[in-house]
């Protein structure tokens, strides 16, 4: 970052990209590039979708020089914030973005999974639409392959189109010694030890189902990666495949 | 010693015991229900009374008339008489905790403890589900065992029939223990027409009225016919097709082959014909014959929390555990109307 920024809006961090991704509740985020940012290509088409779209890009990549009133600034900054977020989806996941993102993967920032048996893999964050302002940002584990709303309230607000649905599955198609070890340990409802009919049934059920696909697998001639059981804090298996 | 506040509400009041009942006092002080925690207990005793606000004030004279009620021993109380140290204070506030966290394990497994637990439930005191297909489902508090100093507390959720770590921190100095593993389930078995998925949450508020006579609680206007003894939509509501995470990169699944392709569908999978969880009816011919076995099963529905029942006669246990013998003839009528439901449902599946 050793660019031309004018130090000119004080009350501005002087880097809005370092700023932006510093602010609380924007912690999923990562720090774009600038050079991707100023190649019009990885723009197409987010002119329409942002009101004064040329400012906000100037705000972004730190080349803002306009005189205006605080209401157009406001609406400014509120825009750019916008083309942010949709700019993010496209750059993470280029091999660069990916890069970043694994690192924050790494670090845990997107937070634990909350089930129990999944015993605190790192999440990915993840939208559940690619339209932006339709739905808000999810968590995907990477171990029951399922998405989870954010436990903070101040994610429930960021768009999960700034992250995109098909993030963490081109992450694992990147990075595929990434992909940890499938568990097979479930829980089983017990009332005073006993299970009960209905959900064993189901689980019978559902095992089966397992059964069956990693017996199409096998005659495919898929590796397929389960293990029983994982004991807790044996984190090492999602350490190691980096 | 008649405070305000007593030691069981004020310990339920604490940041991060949101999730504990308060265990009513009669409970504790029937003796039967302690059986066998006198000895896991340390300081079993002085526990007991801290729990029940017996605990003697500084002047023996202030004792009141609470402590005769619970304890008529002479020895015992005249050995209360001395000071006690700080230290000894802070052991038995935490062997007060103990006593008072298995207590609770067995009290919301009562009748009467699960009907508060069913009120903090309705009031959302357990929060939701965070998984999202799950549509913000209720959860209940469970623990992953019945022995104290295990796990911490965790939530199990009815729609995904999967148990998740609470969201806040706080939660994680709570024992599981106090909350056992058989409550969720017995819990689901007590209240089988209770909508445990997330969407009829607000119907579920306006009708949150207790009707301890055994009435549809809180019930949605439809229930399905049972299967394997629970009503068919509170099966897992939030498994199986259009209820499952399907991976996309770019709007296309991935392929289950790929390296990174779907493993874990089984987990949120359910059948979309639920009859193929009646495995009873699978092997053993038709459904019609069934369900008429079913009915028939529940007219002579005697016996009551036959835990030991509950793996190979769970039809009948569960109708037991669920009504009770005081509503057993509103649970066969309204047994026979779901039998006569079942039917004309499973004409139209077929």
């Amino acid at each position: 970052m050793d660019d031309y920024n004018s130090e000119t809006d004080s009350d501005y961090a002087s880097y809005w990209r370092d700023w932006f991704i510093s602010t609380r509740g924007h912690e999923y985020f990562c720090e774009i590039d600038e050079d991707y940012l100023t190649d019009r290509f990885n723009l197409t088409g987010l002119q329409p979708e942002v009101h004064y779209y040329q400012y906000a890009l100037d705000l972004i990549t730190d080349v803002f020089d306009f005189d205006c009133d605080d209401e157009t600034r406001e609406s400014i900054e509120k825009s750019a914030k916008h083309l942010y977020g949709l700019v993010h989806a496209r750059y993470i996941i280029t091999t660069r973005g990916l890069q970043k993102m694994l690192e924050k993967y790494k670090k845990c920032d997107f937070g634990r999974c909350p089930r129990v048996l999944c015993r605190s893999h790192p999440l990915l964050p993840i939208g559940l639409s690619d339209v932006a302002h339709s739905k808000s940002v999810k968590l995907y584990c990477a171990k029951c392959e399922d998405v989870y709303s954010p436990k903070s309230s101040r994610h429930a607000t960021i768009d999960g189109a700034y992250f995109g649905t098909s993030f963490p599955h081109i992450l694992f198609q990147v990075y595929p010694a990434l992909i940890p070890p499938k568990v097979n340990e479930r829980y089983i409802p017990r009332c005073f030890g006993f299970k009960t009919h209905a959900m064993a049934a189901l689980a019978r059920w559902q095992e089966e189902q397992r059964a069956n696909q990693d017996r199409r697998l096998l005659e495919a001639g898929v590796e397929v990666r389960r293990v029983e059981s994982e004991t807790i804090g044996d984190d090492s298996s999602s350490d190691d495949a980096s | 010693m008649d405070e305000e506040e007593s030691w069981v509400s004020s310990f339920c009041n604490v940041l991060g015991h949101e999730y504990f009942a308060e265990v009513a006092e009669d409970f504790i002080e029937d003796d039967f229900n302690l059986t066998g925690l006198g000895s896991t207990v340390p300081m079993y005793k002085e526990a007991l009374e801290m729990i029940l606000d017996v605990e003697p004030e500084d002047d023996s004279d202030s004792m009141g008339s609470a402590s005769e009620s619970l304890s008529g021993d002479p020895t015992y109380r005249r050995s209360r008489g001395h000071q006690r140290t700080a230290s000894d204070y802070s052991v038995i506030e935490s062997s007060a905790e103990l006593l008072y966290g298995l207590i609770h394990q067995r009290f919301i497994t009562s009748r009467q403890g699960i009907q508060v637990m069913y009120e903090k439930y309705l009031a959302n005191h357990f929060g939701f589900c965070p998984r999202v297909n799950c549509n913000s489902a209720r959860v209940l508090p469970c623990g992953f065992s019945d022995t104290p100093g295990q796990e911490t507390v965790k939530l199990f959720c009815p729609s995904c029939c999967d148990i998740y770590v609470p969201p806040n921190s706080r939660f994680q100095s709570v024992d599981g223990a106090y909350f056992g593993t058989t409550f969720p389930t017995l819990f689901l078995m007590t209240f089988p027409e209770l909508d445990i998925s997330g969407n009829g949450r607000k119907d579920l508020i306006a009708s949150s009225s207790l009707n301890p006579s055994g009435g549809r609680r809180g019930a949605r206007d439809t229930i399905l016919p049972p299967i394997n003894g629970i009503p068919a939509n509170n099966i897992a509501p939030g498994l199986g097709k259009g209820k499952k995470y399907e991976m996309r990169i770019y709007g296309f699944k991935v392929n289950e082959r790929a390296r990174s392709g779907p493993r874990m569908g089984w987990l949120r999978d359910k059948p979309e014909n639920l009859e193929e969880l009646d495995e009873f009816a699978q092997y053993g011919g038709d459904a019609a014959d069934d369900s008429d076995s079913a009915i028939s099963e529940i007219e002579d529905d005697g016996e009551e929390d036959e835990e030991e029942e509950v793996e190979e006669d769970d039809e009948e246990a569960e109708e037991g555990l669920a009504y009770g013998p005081g509503v057993g003839a509103s649970a066969v009528r309204v047994k026979r109307e779901r039998g006569a439901k079942r039917e004309e449902v499973a004409g139209e599946v077929r």
